[in-house]
């Protein structure tokens, strides 16, 4: 009994590791440890042995079996680990086949570089603010010191809608300083984007209608300063850290000082090329101190308060943001131009 | 602006390079637009002598010169002109030389014989008759024949020997300095960029042409509101006559054109000075009178252009006794006008109402350089100067005798204004630490001066110069300072003070997140004018009398197809989508958050006795405020006024063909955006009626009782009005029905702890029974357990029988406190199959 025992436990381990499937596998199993298996048919035999013998023999059967089941255990783990290899390996994609298009809509490149403009500001506790497009000539200019007679109130230059010239397109979104002193307490810090309007033919640099960002600042003790360190900061996050701008004095009616500041020319770094036409530098936005005068017509003492304001055009900084040649792209909505965005 | 640099250094010597004087000047805020230099297209051209010539052998109109260039030895060089003689000095253009217009002159051979360059006329030099008056016009330029040419070289550059070098700096003169439109001016503006001084020049008139002023001329000024200043004299036995080099080449330089002595010394005058000066031939001033009035209704004039003018009451005229003979501040006229047989002139230099010039001009369609000058405003007490200045250079030119005497009428001369400076205040507007006394110091480069010995330390009286009228307050000091100490050398900080919060209203947030979704639906923005065409609202088939026609319209619009401000963007969209599917684009999803403009109407305004007040009026009467009604009445009032502005409501719209777009992938975005703005009772009916749709493939998006918009399929003759043979897909969603229509933040609600049923059922019913109807039937037919209803199938068939269709529907139900046994669902199922089949005759299949 014994030698069967090691005969069964030899020719078993051996038939385990030699099987090639899973159907051969389960055949072997119940050939050796199945009900009818041959494991089974000498334990039978157990009843014809003596009781001294019986306990070791029946440890030895145990010990048999136990080493055929971890055997065919290993055995099965084997052949899964490798009908799972099969499996993935049919599996196998073409990684370079495209992906299912999910098509996800761009947004407009304008309102991109706009996008990034109000992150800035309200960062800095701005509030944005929404305004009227068709506006009153009296906002528009009087109120910010273009009086009748100021050359941007031609009939040439505004669009208008009554003979008597006073409501209109507003020609920029100035008038929005207005507004927002009629209307909301002291301290201000407000922004302003929005469509303006003015007579210019289209061409790669014009358009009847285009976008500005109005910014405005009203508070104790504003400073120059504090404007030129603010709008420095705009262009760093605009248009990269170690952007060089510079100041120039310029004239607006309703802020004085004035000024317009310029960003160096990342085509040349100010050497002066094709580009920035041979200047060195991109006018960028005008700015300036609050008049005084607007000040005072808002019923706001400028002997108290002080502030500063600027305006940019956003198809000029989109444009410069993205290298976009011609203005005309940006009315005329490509989807091949606006899906680049 | 234009400025010579050699007028200039006439008065402040500047000797740098262009490029580093035009940066100086833009940071000091005269703006440098270029700098262009004359001649700069001509190179390797100098003066030669011809030292001899003989015919061409080979050309019966050639001539073969041998040339004194300054080289080594002669040259040879071949010409067609037949001006040349020996020993004349000519422009010779050497081999390797380039003229204006970027023409090259090689060495080659001229029927065979030698050429080493070319002998130029003035005209091949860019020059014309008018700046050098005694050159031969079809010939060569005979250099050594023009007695106004001396000094010059065998071998000299031909720019330095004709005059033809000269830098001029293009400025960008803002608009509150009309002072700036002069070399004067900038010649002021340069000395205090640089603080190097300057040098005017006193005019000095000696005088005792015949005659005395007063009896010869008398100046009346019935407009005298019009006519701040006005300033003449006269000059008599004038001789008309090219004026001398130097000023011709100056006039050049700045870009106007000589003509004659008188004309180019009034030019001249008015850039050196920046006042417009104006003669006169005396012999047409009928009366020896000259009357500054208004110009009568209907008064003819033709000015210098030949252009004839019917003039009114808001005109402002030149007249002598019985006409007008010039157009105030614009243009002289043709009956006055100097000609080669003039003898006296009267030569005007006045300051004249700039609104009432700018307004002239802009009727009459003729800006001129003096109108443009006017307009700005002009300093009264330039006017004396500068005719003082045109009478020294008629007899510095031997152009006429000056009479004795100036008439000068001062009708508002304003006087010399103050200003107090602070310069604690200065450096408090501009964070700067300027010591006050360099302040003063600033201040006096630009003549504005304090009246006290030593410059003060702190606030003092500074006293301004006339020509600067822009400044009036401290504000404008404080510029003035900060231009000369430089605006880049002004710290930067960043803002202090009270933090306030900032942020995007709810709107905004709402406008960003429907952008957002509508990029996450594969729609790209747009972005299209608001203004359109009257026309578009035939395109998209709105009736003739469609009262959404009633639109803003622009009075002086750049033309017909901006004309008017839209009151709906589905035309600027279905432009957009045309012109995609023009380009061949094979798909186009799009979106726009725009603008519509409604004109606003007035509600009918109330009074104190309207009805509707009457409670209210008694009720503040027995409280003893009466006087309140008429402030209540004002209120509502002027809620309901229509104030001339407009409504200016935002549309979301969608518009797509293209990459599977249909009638239903629409609504599935549309139906996005609701859910994902939890919108509540949103449902869709159809809409038949909008006449830009098709009448079957159109419909209402409803929350609750309010329509959001509206949105289906565009009809094909509205398409085919854009150009577009196919179908494109459309949605107009309103911004505010979409900001009432959001709902409430989110609140958790607990998951589901019980398993759910799910039941399929199909049903047969008529073709006329819409889902939305089945779906309703199934909701109310529920007993409280149906969670979810979802379409799976829409089946027609024979079998069905005629318009016949059968709906499938998967059902959810479940209960939260317990698993459902089968028989509950059966229960709610079978309840549903009831409802479904009594209310909308849909049995099971």
């Amino acid at each position: 009994m014994k030698e069967q025992l090691a005969k069964i436990r030899a020719e078993a381990l051996s038939a385990f590791e030699s099987v090639k499937d899973a159907a051969a596998l389960d055949e072997l199993r119940v050939k050796y440890l199945g009900k009818k298996g041959e494991l089974t048919a000498v334990l039978k035999q157990m009843g014809r042995l003596s009781a001294e013998e019986r306990p070791a023999m029946g440890q030895l059967a145990n010990e048999v079996r136990a080493a055929l089941e971890s055997a065919l255990d290993a055995a099965s783990q084997k052949m899964e680990a490798a009908a799972l290899e099969l499996k993935l390996k049919a599996e196998t994609v073409d990684v370079t086949i495209p992906g299912r298009p999910v098509s996800v809509g761009h947004r407009h490149p304008m309102n991109a570089a706009l996008d990034e403009i109000k992150e800035i500001f309200i960062g800095m506790g701005f509030t944005v603010l929404d305004g009227p497009e068709i506006e009153l000539a009296e906002l528009n200019f009087d109120r910010l010191n273009a009086e009748e007679g100021h050359p941007s109130r031609d009939w040439s230059d505004t669009f208008y809608f009554d003979e008597d010239s006073r409501v209109m397109l507003r020609s920029q979104t100035s008038p929005m300083q207005v507004r927002a002193m009629d209307s909301m307490p002291l301290p201000i810090r407000i922004i302003a984007p929005g469509r303006v309007y003015r007579k210019d033919e289209v061409d790669a640099t014009h358009s009847p209608m285009f976008h500005q960002v109005e910014g405005m600042v009203i508070d104790k003790n504003v400073t120059m300063a504090d404007l030129k360190g603010t709008l420095n900061l705009l262009a760093e996050e605009l248009f990269g850290q170690g952007t060089v701008t510079r100041f120039r004095p310029h004239h607006f009616p309703f802020t004085e000082p004035s000024c317009e500041m310029d960003v160096q020319c990342h085509k040349c770094g100010g050497a002066g090329c094709p580009t920035c036409k041979g200047e060195g530098w991109i006018e960028l936005l005008g700015a300036g101190m609050i008049h005084p005068h607007v000040l005072e017509m808002a019923g706001i003492d400028p002997e108290e308060w002080s502030g500063w304001a600027f305006g940019m055009g956003l198809e000029r900084t989109a444009m410069r943001r993205f290298k976009i040649a011609d203005l005309r792209l940006i009315f005329e909505n490509d989807i091949r131009f606006l899906e680049q965005f | 602006m234009n400025l010579s640099r050699k007028w200039l250094n006439e008065f402040v010597k500047v000797d740098i390079p262009d490029r580093e004087f035009a940066e100086a000047m833009t940071l000091s805020g005269s703006k440098v637009e270029g700098v262009s230099v004359e001649g700069s297209e001509i190179k390797n051209v100098v003066v030669g002598r011809v030292l001899s010539l003989v015919r061409h052998p080979n050309s019966d109109h050639m001539w073969i010169c041998q040339v004194d260039a300054g080289q080594t030895g002669p040259i040879q060089i071949v010409t067609g002109a037949q001006n040349v003689k020996e020993n004349d000095l000519v422009p010779v253009a050497l081999d390797g030389s380039t003229l204006p217009g970027g023409k090259e002159i090689h060495t080659g051979k001229l029927r065979g014989e030698l050429s080493n360059g070319m002998l130029c006329s003035f005209a091949e030099l860019g020059l014309d008759q008018r700046d050098f008056p005694a050159a031969y016009a079809d010939g060569i330029w005979i250099l050594s024949d023009d007695p106004e040419l001396t000094g010059l070289t065998v071998g000299q550059d031909i720019r330095e020997a004709v005059g033809l070098d000269d830098h001029v700096v293009e400025f960008e003169i803002t608009p509150n300095r009309p002072d700036c439109l002069s070399v004067i001016g900038l010649v002021r503006e340069v000395s205090a960029t640089f603080d190097v001084p300057y040098d005017l020049h006193e005019p000095v008139v000696k005088g005792g042409g015949p005659g005395a002023l007063p009896e010869l001329l008398d100046v009346e000024t019935p407009a005298a509101d019009l006519v701040p200043r006005y300033t003449a004299r006269m000059v008599r036995n004038v001789k008309i006559a090219p004026s001398p080099k130097w000023m011709r080449e100056r006039l050049r330089a700045m870009g106007v054109r000589p003509i004659n002595n008188i004309v180019d010394i009034t030019n001249y005058v008015m850039l050196e000075y920046g006042q417009p000066m104006h003669a006169f031939d005396y012999r047409y001033v009928n009366g020896g009178k000259i009357v500054v009035r208004r110009a009568e209704e209907g008064e003819k004039l033709t000015t210098l252009d030949g252009r004839e003018h019917t003039l009114n009451t808001n005109h402002l005229v030149i007249a002598d006794e019985g006409r007008a003979v010039g157009l105030a501040g614009i243009m002289g006229g043709e009956n006055s006008e100097i000609v080669d047989d003039t003898a006296d002139v009267v030569f005007e230099s006045a300051c004249f109402d700039g609104t009432c010039i700018r307004k002239g001009a802009l009727a009459l369609g003729m800006r001129t350089e003096a109108s443009a000058k006017f307009e700005k405003g002009l300093d009264p007490m330039n006017t004396l100067p500068a005719v003082n200045r045109a009478c020294e250079l008629v007899e510095l030119l031997g152009a006429g005798e000056v009479v004795d005497g100036v008439i000068d009428i001062l009708n508002n001369v304003p006087q010399p204004w103050t200003v107090t400076m602070d310069p604690e205040k200065v450096n408090a507007l501009l964070g700067t630490d300027i010591d006050p006394v360099d302040m003063y110091c600033l201040l006096e480069r630009v003549n504005i001066l304090t009246r006290e010995k030593d410059f003060p330390n702190g606030p003092a009286e500074v006293v301004i110069p006339s020509y600067r009228g822009d400044v009036r307050r401290l504000a404008d000091l404080a510029e003035e300072v900060a231009r000369f100490e430089g605006y880049n050398n002004i710290p930067t900080t960043l803002m202090r003070g009270q933090t306030t919060q900032g942020g995007y209203s709810p709107a905004q947030k709402l406008e960003n997140k429907l952008g957002a979704l509508c990029r996450t639906c594969g729609y790209s923005e747009i972005i299209t004018y608001s203004f359109i065409s009257p026309a578009a609202y035939d395109k998209i088939l709105w009736g003739k009398d469609d009262a959404h026609r009633k639109s803003f319209k622009i009075l002086n619009p750049l033309g017909e197809d901006t004309s008017i401000m839209r009151t709906t963007t589905l035309p600027s969209m279905l432009e957009v989508l045309g012109r995609n599917w023009n380009n061949r684009s094979k798909a186009a999803w799009l979106y726009e958050l725009g603008r519509i403009y409604m004109p606003k109407t007035s509600t009918t305004p109330v009074d104190a006795g309207d009805p509707a007040l009457t409670t209210a009026k008694e009720r503040l009467e027995n409280m003893g405020l009466s006087g309140f009604t008429e402030a209540l009445v004002d209120a509502v009032n002027d809620m309901g006024r229509d104030d001339g502005l407009a409504d200016e409501a935002q549309i979301l719209t969608l518009g797509a063909y293209g990459g599977g777009m249909d009638f239903f992938t629409m609504k599935g975005a549309i139906e996005a955006l609701l859910k994902s703005i939890r919108a509540k009772d949103v449902r869709f009916e159809p809409c038949a009626e909008d006449p830009s749709y098709h009448p079957g493939r159109c419909a209402y998006v409803y929350s609750g009782t309010d329509i959001v918009g509206v949105f289906g399929q565009i009809h094909p003759l509205a398409a085919q009005n854009f150009g577009v043979d196919g179908e494109l897909y459309c949605a107009e969603l309103s911004f505010d029905e979409l900001l009432m229509a959001q709902g409430p933040d989110p609140e958790y609600a607990p998951l589901p702890k019980f398993p759910a049923v799910t039941r399929d059922i199909a049903v047969v019913c008529g073709e006329e029974v819409s889902v939305g109807a089945l779906e309703a039937a199934i909701r109310r037919g529920a007993k409280g357990l149906l969670k979810e209803v979802s379409l799976f199938d829409i089946y027609r068939g024979k079998n069905l029988g005629e318009n016949r269709k059968s709906v499938a529907f998967n059902l959810v139900l479940r209960a939260d406190d317990r698993s459902l046994t089968s028989e509950e669902a059966d229960a709610d199922v079978k309840s549903i199959l009831e409802t479904l089949e009594r209310d909308c005759g849909a049995v099971l299949r």
